[in-house]
């Protein structure tokens, strides 16, 4: 079971989707690294990603992990954000059938697991469709 | 350099093993291993696992199965590499025999996935991918997996049914497996109805849970004649890790590691890949077959389903491939498979595959995939002549 010191940690890229940018060469990381693979510098600097994008690729999740049961079937997809970096999220105000690869998506926050009873509840991005007006 | 071969081989059935604790399993194949070899000892042990600190809550497993074998003293580790922990395992023997460190090594592959519920075995097996960035999603691994289907059909417009083939020659050859899990056939169209774990990928292409182990008993090649009339030089051995996660990578139908680390073994073993006999690829699920056949460099990228269901990976194809019946059939206990792997291309190129023998063998490969591509290990085999 995650604590609540770890779960305080992971906060900030949970709930605000940051990521890493490399002050040499631009590159973007999800999840952020600490040294550039691209060309080699130390320099990174936490940076908010965009909050939209489209869907790459998606699955149903029939058969989820322990502590992901009630959610069963939910859609997990990748979803490339405006600029070009990726991530993979839940996508979720959307049914299985109405998914399609190229759908623009939009970040949004939402309760994504609880610990039992008495454990922490957990919140983090998972992505939407965007409703067009 | 020193060269390095393969004296014994031994593995248990993979099925659920009710009735064998973890150290069981070990000690049944690497005893076996060690009777086929004729040796009593060894200088040093490598255990291949990924989860038995999850599964089992259960760490220390060098010790414990140098202990369980008669052989509590010699230098013993466990090498964790989630699904390709027992090619990385594989690896690590052959870096101590090469090194002149060691001359006779143990090299055992040990997972034992029945003892939990399936969804905490799904649990442990999305320990693979990045815990504090993936996993909080709900994905798993068969559902990353899932991805790479979804995307491949939609790129190179495979049919569904050109990439369920692989499952389904995996299931025609382990019908003569005594070793294998599921020794019985299937049919594409069986596949293709049966539930969906994450669509697009059915059950029937998914690898089972199974207990299983399998090792392999390791010589300087120079040495290699004192024990056995059929000694299999290990010709070629390479690990390739890439980003953690598959989301990261530019293409997510190509497995760079893959690529990179068979582009190295040919050129360690000094062969090109017309020269392979027989197969074995890490098909945990149906897509990664054809994915792998191609980023191994057997067909151009998008045509390995098609090369599949031609027949040509069957035994008597152009490729035999997973000749015992690969992760699908022959069964993926975890890190055990890439021992397994070099436990049957032994076979085949002694000549002692029976039914399955592909005639005259003589270069065997062998793909471990870990994670969804993050580590690959590539062993080039070669009978001795
Ligand atoms: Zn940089």
């Amino acid at each position: 079971m995650l604590r609540v010191p770890r779960y305080w940690r992971e906060i900030p890229y949970r709930y605000r989707l940051i990521g890493s940018k490399c002050k040499n060469c631009s590159k973007i990381y999800f999840p952020p690294k600490q040294r550039c693979r691209v060309c080699g510098s130390t320099e990174l600097e936490p940076v908010n990603l965009p909050r939209r994008g489209r869907v790459i690729t998606y699955t149903v999740i029939r058969s989820p992990p322990s502590g992901y049961e009630k959610y069963a079937p939910y859609i997990v997809g990748i979803i490339e954000l405006e600029g070009g970096v990726r991530i993979l999220s839940q996508i979720v105000d959307c049914d299985p059938t109405e998914i399609t690869i190229g759908m623009e998506v939009e970040a949004a926050f939402r309760r994504v697991i609880e610990q039992g009873e008495a454990g922490v509840i957990e919140y983090g991005y998972k992505f939407r469709p965007i409703i067009k007006p | 350099m020193r060269k390095v071969a393969i004296i014994g081989v031994g593995c248990t059935k993979v099925d659920d093993h009710w009735g064998k604790s973890l150290r069981n399993l070990f000690a049944d194949a690497a005893l076996k291993a060690l009777e086929d070899s004729g040796i009593e000892r060894v200088d040093s042990l490598y255990v291949g696992n990924m989860s038995s600190g999850f599964l089992q809550g259960q760490e220390h497993l060098g010790a414990l199965m140098a202990d369980s074998i008669g052989m509590p003293g010699i230098p013993a580790v466990k090498v964790e590499a989630a699904c390709a922990s027992g090619g990385v395992a594989f690896h690590e023997g052959f870096k101590a025999v090469v090194s002149g460190l060691a001359d006779l090594v143990l090299v055992g592959g040990v997972e034992k996935m029945t003892d939990t519920l399936t969804p905490y075995v799904s649990s442990a097996m999305i320990m693979a991918e990045d815990q504090e960035y993936t996993a909080y999603t709900g994905v798993t691994f068969v559902g990353l997996n899932a991805l790479i289907h979804r995307l491949y059909m939609e790129t190179f417009k495979a049919k569904p049914e050109e990439i369920a083939m692989f499952p389904v020659v995996d299931h025609q050859h382990a019908v003569n497996n005594s070793f294998a899990q599921f020794q019985s056939t299937i049919t594409v169209d069986r596949v293709l109805k049966s539930p969906f774990v994450a669509d697009p990928l059915h059950i029937l292409e998914c690898a089972g849970i199974g207990d299983g182990a399998a090792a392999a008993v390791l010589c300087p090649l120079e040495k290699a004649k004192e024990f056995t009339d059929t000694p299999i030089e290990v010709a070629a051995s390479t690990v390739v890790t890439d980003t953690l996660s598959l989301h990261e990578r530019d293409n997510l139908l190509t497995f760079s590691a893959s690529q990179r680390a068979a582009k190295s073994a040919y050129e360690m073993a000094k062969i090109e890949q017309s020269d392979v006999d027989v197969l074995e690829v890490h098909d945990a699920f149906s897509i990664l077959g054809p994915i792998s056949l191609e980023d191994l460099g057997f067909v151009k990228k998008g045509e390995g389903a098609k090369f599949t269901m031609e027949g040509q990976t069957a035994i008597g194809g152009k490729l035999p491939t997973n000749t015992f019946g690969g992760l699908k059939a022959r069964g993926h206990p975890v890190g055990a498979t890439g021992v397994y792997q070099i436990v049957e291309l032994t076979w085949q190129l002694r000549g002692e595959a029976g039914k399955n023998q592909v005639n005259g063998a003589e270069i065997g490969m062998a793909q471990n995939i870990g994670g969804i591509g993050a580590t690959v290990t590539v062993h080039i085999l070669r009978r001795v002549k």
